[in-house]
């Protein structure tokens, strides 16, 4: 059963400054959602405090009826490959079994099938063939890919991927939102924070557009229109003409 | 050989083999998570700060143990305290509390006692341990290496990705104190054998030395367990034959193992990488030229 999710008045400040103020919003199964705004908008932190990672001033979110803390083994998160130490003693594949830990519980091993499982999900994203490599030795866009692997591994059905498209390759990206795609018509909900306007039409069918405060939520093409964009970046913008990329 | 031979023979020195060798595994095994944490320096402070805790054990006459941990413990929680609810960072909190507790400590103990002893707690005497001594770094180490063992899983993931631990529901504060709480029992037990200053040597050198020779973890942590625990045996040979303090020798004993690493590691060694660089380069510098 996968549930909606609702955000219902969420504030974060840090030192006094609020940086995201009041957003609320609602999606529900087989969504594909893209976080939007400007640089330092609060796309990250929204994302961290909807996960209760960070203090919130106040606000809720719920899946469903349940509190987020109660629906924690369904919830995959894709760090910003920024905040990740790429030289820890980590190998590719023991990276993507990570994936596995919450549902194996304390004080147990992962198991054969734990290992297959993940070993499955890092030929999901096409990279089985680094199972043995540090991950440091990969590419930015296949270090994604293995944290994607890693998301799958964790066989849940909420995910909240943060900037996952920041300095990847071409095909990696491809990879990667095919496989977004598809968890979506199994009817996941998946939340990526994003900030490159060029591609949000073909990636996301809903947005959430916030510049601190929210500016709107929904249909990609209600969302997405002049008059929102102007009002979240300060400046001009002409959809569906040349401007649009940054 | 000679040494082998007094080994057999004197019971305070199979004692302080047993003792050294259990403080070299347990701080290689500990250090590794500390190194990797990025928490090197936070290792340093609580070294330092259970020595008023020591001071206080022995002005009231109960095992140094209890002080130690009290005080040590105590310094953890004072370094998250001062960092979470001031602008202050982490570094300089650390700075902050550890420089006072290591003060307070040093005035308690001249206080309290000589000076002989303020100096073997410095800078270990491994000579000096005895049978409760050599037990009570036995039970801290069992202790130590369980919980490893038990919670490696979890230790590896919070270590590695503490945001997506944290999502999934793990209490990574609590892994954190838990940890702290470790390293303060290690620190306790090397008291004698490296003595407080050096301790941080023997936490942070040879779990470095482990880190630049594998790719994951758990051979890391054997690694570095032993190569701490050779470099304490190294520590109580010279202490032993030329009387000097254990500690410095042990840290150099670590140190050399870490610049052999450094220079010769297969994949991080710089003189490796050096020749490997050379016999790639060549013919296309030839070419170039």
């Amino acid at each position: 059963m996968i549930d909606p999710i609702t955000v219902k008045d969420i504030s974060v400040s840090y030192d006094g400054n609020e940086v995201v103020k009041d957003v609320s919003f609602s999606f529900g199964p087989s969504s594909l959602i893209g976080v939007l705004g400007p640089n330092g908008a609060g796309k990250s932190t929204l994302m961290k405090a909807m996960l209760g990672l960070i203090h919130k001033d106040h606000g809720d979110v719920k899946i469903g009826n349940n509190t987020i803390d109660s629906m924690r083994k369904q919830i995959a998160y894709v760090p910003q490959r920024s905040n990740i130490d790429w030289n820890f003693p980590i190998i590719v594949k023991d990276t993507v079994l990570l994936g596995t830990y919450p549902k194996t519980g304390l004080l147990r091993r992962p198991r054969k099938a734990d290992k297959e499982f993940a070993m499955e999900c890092l030929k999901e994203v096409g990279m089985e063939e680094f199972a043995n490599r540090q991950i440091g030795e990969l590419s930015g866009g296949q270090q994604q890919r293995v944290f994607l692997a890693r998301a799958l591994a964790q066989k849940a059905d909420y995910f909240f991927l943060d900037e996952p498209f920041v300095g990847i390759d071409v095909s990696s990206e491809e990879i990667i939102i095919g496989i977004l795609r598809e968890l979506q018509a199994e009817g996941k909900i998946i939340f990526v924070v994003h900030h490159d306007l060029s591609k949000v039409k073909s990636y996301f069918d809903e947005l959430i557009l916030i510049n601190k405060e929210l500016i709107d939520a929904g249909p990609t093409n209600k969302v997405f229109q002049s008059g929102n964009m102007t009002k979240a970046y300060n400046r001009e913008f002409m959809i569906d003409g040349l401007e649009v990329s940054m | 050989m000679e040494f082998i031979q007094d080994l057999m023979n004197y019971g305070f020195l199979q004692k302080a083999l047993i003792t050294s060798i259990m403080v070299g595994i347990i701080c290689g095994v500990i250090g590794s998570f500390i190194v990797l944490r990025g928490m090197a320096l936070m290792g340093d402070a609580i070294s330092h700060a259970v020595l008023p805790g020591v001071a206080i054990s022995y002005m009231l006459g109960i095992n140094y143990f209890y002080g130690a941990v009290f005080t040590g413990v105590l310094t953890a929680f004072g370094i998250g305290a001062i960092s979470q609810n001031s602008r202050i960072k982490n570094d300089s909190s650390i700075g902050i509390v550890f420089s006072a507790f290591f003060a307070l400590g040093i005035i308690l103990i001249t206080r309290a006692g000589s000076a002989t002893d303020l100096s073997q707690i410095l800078f270990g005497n491994v000579l000096s341990v005895r049978s409760s001594d050599m037990w009570l770094t036995l039970i801290i180490g069992a202790f130590v290496i369980l919980v490893v063992v038990l919670f490696f899983k979890e230790l590896l993931v919070s270590s590695f990705d503490e945001t997506m631990a944290a999502a999934y529901g793990l209490r990574v504060r609590l892994i954190h104190y838990t940890i702290m709480f470790l390293l303060t029992l290690v620190t306790v037990a090397s008291l004698q054998t490296v003595g407080v200053i050096l301790v941080v040597s023997l936490l942070i050198t040879p779990a470095s030395t482990a880190y630049l020779l594998t790719n994951r973890l758990s051979i890391m942590v054997v690694l570095a367990a032993f190569f701490g625990a050779i470099s304490s045996i190294v520590g109580l040979y010279f202490s032993f034959l030329y009387n000097m303090p254990s500690g410095p020798v042990i840290a150099l004993a670590a140190t050399a193992l870490f610049v052999l690493a450094f220079l010769f590691s297969p994949k991080q060694g710089v003189v490796v990488s050096k020749f490997r660089k050379m016999f790639k380069r060549k013919p296309v510098t030839s070419s170039a030229n």
